[in-house]
């Protein structure tokens, strides 16, 4: 009875006598891969953000330590700006626009509509956002062609190359597509949790919808909007599909970062300068999960 | 967009007719929502089965013959052979791997083991492939892991073992230990208490972060992408972009073909999870 007593309140009582060194025999192997392939990576950036590293040459053999070159290499590269503001404006658009908008606004409706419309519309985002990259990458160029896209037949616009007109809309609204599903799945989870009664309080006060929104619904789900938009920006901001639609053309009008850096260390081979916006790109994804973690603990307690 | 509301209690037919245009026009954006997420997706339906598919969306003139350009072309079977040799090892590496280590930590008291799983998940969820393509690609160089299909699976497994071991580690918490007690009692090995004991229970949480590991691997394109350099080592993700024709046309029949047989997997293992767990919400398990 004493023993079960204990291994109630304790929650890390070993109840199968695995011991603290099988224990540790279970950890290793996990930790050994995410050390080799995440850590290590991480880390590793610091030191090739300072060294000219190039992928094929002299430097290739023989890296040189050239201090903080790399970046100031890039704060003064109008690429490296264009590519920063490019990618903010993708975050924006598609992600904090764009995804949680539609996604609240499908949530929201599908309260209110027939099983069968409601498993439709939901299976059609869901499949958007579960189908591999390849796959909707190619689906979008079809769509978006010039000639005999649907899109354009669609809208009367034969002869409107979208990937070369409007690159940037172009990924924006394809992001929107892809990424709908996660918004529209958390916010229906959040919606099912403002109680229904005081939604018909506020409906019998005569609130319209907007006024129920902002009274009742939003209170509620706060807490939801802010998970999301950070996953989400985090996200769109290192999502790499942009490069499978234009590779960043034409002429660096659609070049995010993920794609500058990937055009820039591995196509040009410049993998110290390449490494150095890699920090960067780490140290903007550090502060989103950090602020993150923060809002998940405060919630938490 | 507006949720449509019951018809007032104040009546009168300018009220109805309200009620009905509302009614109209909310139906109608719910049209539109539709035609946005399936008009991109029709292609992937009709295209497949057309005796000459063009980048048109149409009801196919039917034939099955695109499907047999697949044998035909050196890399297509091959390619999706690799990826199932890539999302099988992906997805046994993190299963195996995060299923000791979640029990492990669950149940022993490892110092600092709090700050040990925040630190994890912190760090998968800043360094993605993305931010880290440049150093990975130099370690698997530096390595000799470079056109290793065993090397992507590394690496995949490395970036989502974090969030594996944290759910979990979360599922084997709320998992009773009264049952591993009373094996013990009876006599059994702590070994056997894991292998008769644990791992029926925690056979669903396992199952879901199975399905999750293989969609993600199988849908990899960017580590497969940096990491191989020989098309007879690449998965489906990446040969898709090598199918063009001798005029250097995008080879249509076979795209077509290709990509449906590379997403029925998908949407299978989707329909799977649906109908035997109900699509749940396990926070941000996504990559």
């Amino acid at each position: 009875m004493a023993a079960q007593a204990t291994s109630a309140a304790a929650p890390e009582t070993d109840a199968a006598g695995l011991g603290k060194a099988r224990a540790t025999a279970f950890v290793t192997p996990a930790l050994l891969l995410v050390g080799a392939f995440l850590v290590f990576p991480a880390l590793w950036t610091l030191y090739l953000g300072i060294t000219d590293y190039r992928l094929t040459g002299i430097a290739a053999a023989d890296p040189q330590i050239v201090g903080l070159q790399n970046y100031t290499d890039a704060l003064t590269d109008p690429q490296f700006r264009n590519a920063l503001a490019l990618t903010l404006l993708f975050v924006l658009g598609s992600a904090i626009v764009g995804q949680t908008v539609l996604g609240f606004s499908i949530a929201w409706s599908m309260r209110a509509v027939p099983k069968t419309v409601k498993t439709v519309v939901e299976s059609l985002v869901l499949l958007a956002w579960i189908l591999p990259s390849s796959i909707v990458a190619f689906l979008w160029i079809a769509y978006l062609n010039r000639d005999n896209g649907t899109l354009n037949s669609v809208l009367g616009t034969s002869g409107f190359d979208w990937l070369l007109g409007h690159p940037m809309l172009s990924i924006i609204v394809f992001n929107t597509w892809r990424g709908t599903a996660f918004s529209m799945l958390l916010f229906s989870a959040a919606l099912n949790a403002v109680p229904p009664s005081q939604l018909e309080t506020a409906r019998l006060a005569g609130a319209d919808t907007f006024a129920q929104f902002r009274d009742v619904v939003f209170p509620h789900i706060r807490g939801h909007v802010l998970t999301n938009t950070l996953l989400i920006s985090l996200w769109t901001f290192n999502d790499f599909s942009p490069y499978l639609l234009t590779a960043g053309g034409p002429n660096h009008a659609s070049e995010t970062l993920p794609v500058y850096i990937y055009n820039s260390a591995l196509y040009s081979g410049e993998l110290g300068y390449g490494s150095a916006i890699s920090l960067i790109m780490l140290l903007i994804n550090l502060l989103i999960a950090v602020f993150y973690l923060r809002l998940l603990k405060d919630r938490r307690s | 967009m507006s949720a449509p509301t019951a018809a007032s209690t104040r009546g009168g037919d300018g009220a109805v007719v309200g009620v009905v245009v509302r009614r109209v026009l909310f139906y109608a954006a719910i049209s539109l929502v539709m035609a946005f997420f399936a008009l991109p997706l029709l292609w992937l339906v009709f295209a497949p089965f057309d005796r000459t598919p063009s980048l048109t969306v149409r009801l196919p003139d039917f034939t099955l013959d695109n499907f047999r350009l697949l044998q035909d072309n050196p890399y297509a079977l091959t390619s999706l052979r690799n990826s199932i040799f890539i999302a099988g090892t992906t997805m046994v590496l993190v299963v195996v791997f995060a299923a000791l280590a979640a029990y492990a930590l669950s149940r022993v008291h490892i110092p600092g083991r709090d700050g040990l799983l925040y630190a994890l998940l912190l760090l998968s969820s800043i360094v993605t492939g993305t931010a880290a393509m440049v150093p990975i690609f130099l370690l698997m160089f530096q390595l000799n892991l470079i056109d290793s299909r065993t090397g992507v699976s590394l690496v995949l497994a490395g970036g989502l073992l974090p969030a594996a071991i944290f759910i979990l580690k979360d599922f084997m918490d709320a998992t009773p230990r009264s049952y591993e007690e009373s094996a013990r009692v009876f006599g059994a090995s702590p070994l056997q208490v894991l292998r008769h004991v644990v791992l029926p229970i925690a056979r669903p949480g396992l199952a879901t972060i199975a399905v999750w590991a293989l969609v993600n691997a199988w849908g990899d394109f960017l580590i497969a992408f940096i990491l191989l350099r020989d098309p007879e080592k690449s998965p489906a993700g990446v040969v898709m972009y090598t199918f063009y024709t001798e005029g250097g046309q995008a080879n249509l029949p076979l795209i077509s073909a290709f990509s449906l047989l590379y997403a029925i997997p998908v949407v299978a293992m989707y329909l799977f999870v649906n109908k035997r767990y109900g699509f749940r919400f396990h926070g941000g398990i996504k990559s």
